[in-house]
């Protein structure tokens, strides 16, 4: 994995960005333990991943705290060099000035409506830097691979196990 | 049938085979072994078997955990987790290709598709020509396909293919394209289709069920959950005289705080083609041309999915059966990239994060899961002059990275691929067909088709690209200037070395790589048996 330097030059978005970048993957403060502390995400970072996740899967029905749960594992089973882009990924998209200027997320992320959402997901999707496409490709597979790979989204995509099979597993 | 499915490593376990895990060690840990062979997979496991019935004593080192039949239960986030090198989700620097590769013990073999053929006669005729390899003939290859064959069970499949398989099938009739069943290396198989979440029935005959058993019968010793870090070499440039690991933490990533240290006559290097290379790296062990981690390939898989009238239920049945390789002869070896044409098997979270849409579009189209179908377009790099591959490198933490920059010989093969699996899936009755690109919409014709894919840009992160053959970057060469390890996989230079994994390929292979590294590694491991018994 490129060192973050490379990481974020890669994207070619300019001196600002790269300073706010530095800027926001300074360690913060540990954050308050909140109810439902995760073995990963911090409370902030839940929270960007409750406010997308509806966005991204076209679903208002989720299960959000089985989401993040599903998204908090997924990022735990990943060597530490790319879990340390992930951390640099939310504590981005965290900093609200980069959530304004660089996402174009008007609203803290807890109150942006699912217009403003699908814009920034399809901008760095279709972006012209590598950085914000990969950007859109990490949430799209930490969020997808969170929801499909739960068993509460079989039944709506008529995804069944083979019959027979299952019981007789040792 | 009925009654529990019986789990034959449990079992051999129980009857006192020497297994450790790493991540159970109290202490450090210093052995000696007459070979210490790293990596477990298809050229580890089948190295163990031939050098553990020498009378050898053997120790088999392997990054992954031991998960057999009991562990596996059909569940892709479970499998990916346990089973995969980076959870499934290892990517190029640029992350323009995701990489499928195993870490467990059978490596890649617990979790590949089964789909198994012989080294193509023209990529074995291009490595004698372009590489020096002069007996590496087809005729001279046969007796060692033919062993791995008889060993693994593989033989052309006889069932039905299920209609994922169909679909490529009908096209190729309608179309008129040449194409044939796939040889698979399984024995009683369910026709299940979770294969790549191991197989829960012990039919897939893996190098888990097969080659590692044999030779833990025999008194071979296996440690799981240990990471080589170095091999040092000694004074003189020429013999590696010790291995040097981390332990794993029970998570399988985290380094334990305990070490090992192997002290050992033969080191066989089968850590993989992204592995092999890194271990070399870090213990800065160089090759005298200079070419560890280089021309390392990935046969890029562009992928088109279709919505058929018919259900598929494309999780269902063994995922391989069918293949075509017209696109493989319709130009020169080493013109314009060849491919070969597959389907994947297509499971929900896969699904999930390899379909590049998202909102409600993404939830339609995965809503029609039991009715959609996907193809693969493998390319086949490494022969044309632009198709050089990749570089192996290390990231500060001295984990590897594969930098396999996607350029236009690439992309010319990968719009290719679209077009040639549109046109195909349209023709077996497609409503409508997507190529696997952030761009792309659900076409409905194959004249709409063709015009969009003519006009998709192409780039990193739009178009999705995978890989599940990593090849290349430690290869046969008939002299020490054009190849890293001679033709048996001894390295030119480090003589007590030898490499049987895929890594030694000059080029890709040009079809699923399997039975080509089962032959490669039997022949390889026989020859180092033969001089190791003669002292």
């Amino acid at each position: 994995m490129p060192s973050r330097r490379r990481f974020l030059q890669a994207g070619a978005l300019g001196g600002a960005a790269l300073l706010l970048a530095g800027y926001a993957a300074v360690p913060s403060a540990d954050p308050a333990p909140a109810d439902g502390q995760r073995r990963w995400l911090q409370p902030r970072d839940a929270e960007i991943v409750a406010a997308l996740a509806p966005t991204m899967l076209g679903r208002a029905d989720l299960p959000l705290a089985q989401v993040i749960d599903g998204v908090d594992l997924a990022v735990a089973g990943l060597p530490p060099a790319t879990r340390q882009e992930v951390r640099q990924l939310f504590d981005l998209l965290g900093n609200r000035w980069a959530r304004r200027w660089l996402a174009g997320v008007r609203s803290p992320w807890r109150q942006a409506g699912q217009a403003e959402l699908a814009d920034f997901l399809q901008r760095w999707r279709d972006s012209h830097f590598l950085l914000q496409r990969s950007a859109y490709q990490a949430l799209h597979q930490l969020i997808g691979a969170a929801w499909y790979g739960n068993p509460a989204s079989w039944a709506a995509i008529g995804y069944r196990l083979p019959a027979g099979v299952m019981e007789m597993l040792p | 049938m009925s009654g529990r499915i019986p789990d034959p490593l449990r079992a051999g376990l129980a009857s006192g085979w020497k297994v450790f895990d790493g991540s159970r060690q109290v202490q450090d840990l210093d052995w000696k072994a007459d070979v210490v062979i790293v990596g477990s997979g298809a050229g580890g496991g089948i190295a163990a078997e031939v050098l553990s019935g020498a009378g050898l004593d053997v120790l088999i080192v392997e990054e992954g955990g031991l998960y057999s039949s009991a562990d596996f239960r059909l569940n892709e986030a479970k499998a990916y987790s346990e089973l995969y090198q980076e959870s499934a989700s290892r990517q190029t620097a640029d992350k323009g290709v995701s990489i499928l590769q195993g870490r467990t013990v059978g490596g890649g073999t617990t979790v590949n598709w089964t789909s198994a053929f012989r080294t193509p006669p023209d990529t074995l005729r291009w490595w004698q020509e372009s590489y020096g390899l002069a007996t590496l003939t087809p005729e001279a290859m046969r007796p060692w396909f033919e062993k791995a064959e008889q060993r693994l069970g593989i033989a052309p499949w006889q069932g039905m293919p299920n209609p994922n398989n169909l679909v490529l099938e009908r096209g190729c009739q309608a179309l008129g394209l040449r194409h044939a069943r796939i040889s698979r290396n399984v024995r009683g198989c369910w026709n299940l289709g979770y294969c790549g979440m191991g197989c829960p029935t012990n039919a897939k005959q893996s190098m888990l069920v097969t080659s590692i058993p044999a030779a833990l019968e025999r008194g071979a010793r296996l440690l799981t959950r240990v990471r080589v870090e170095r091999l040092q070499g000694d004074q003189a440039g020429k013999r590696i005289i010790s291995l040097r690991g981390s332990l794993l933490a029970a998570d399988g990533l985290t380094p334990s705080g305990r070490k090992l240290t192997v002290r050992a006559g033969h080191v066989v290097l089968a850590a993989g083609a992204i592995g092999s290379p890194a271990v070399m790296l870090r213990s800065d062990l160089p090759d005298s041309a200079d070419l560890t981690g280089k021309r390392t390939f990935l046969h890029p898989v562009a992928m088109s999915a279709a919505l058929m009238p018919e259900r598929i239920e494309p999780y269902n049945g063994a995922p391989q059966t069918v293949y075509s390789d017209h696109f493989m002869h319709t130009q020169s070896l080493d013109g314009p990239l060849g491919f070969k044409l597959e389907v994947p098997p297509i499971h929900p979270l896969l699904a999930g994060v390899t379909f590049p849409g998202f909102g409600s579009a993404q939830a339609e189209l995965l809503g029609r899961l039991p009715h959609l179908h996907a193809s693969l377009a493998l390319l086949r790099d490494g022969f044309h002059p632009d198709s050089q591959g990749g570089e192996v490198g290390l990231r500060g933490d001295g984990s590897p990275l594969l930098d396999y920059p996607l350029n236009d010989v690439v992309w010319d093969g990968v719009r290719r691929g679209w077009l040639a699996m549109a046109e195909l899936q349209f023709a077996a009755g497609a409503e409508r067909v997507l190529p696997l690109h952030t761009s792309a919409e659900p076409a409905s014709s194959w004249r709409q088709a063709r015009a969009m894919i003519e006009s998709l840009p192409l780039q990193p992160l739009m178009a999705k690209l995978v890989s599940a053959h990593v090849m290349g970057g430690m290869a046969m060469g008939d002299d020490p200037t054009r190849g890293v390890v001679d033709e048996w996989g001894r390295h030119w230079m480090w003589r007590n070395l030898t490499v049987v994994d895929g890594s030694v390929f000059p080029t890709s292979v040009g079809a699923n790589p399997q039975l080509s590294i089962y032959a490669f590694a039997w022949r390889a491991a026989t020859a180092l048996r033969i001089r190791l018994a003669a002292g």
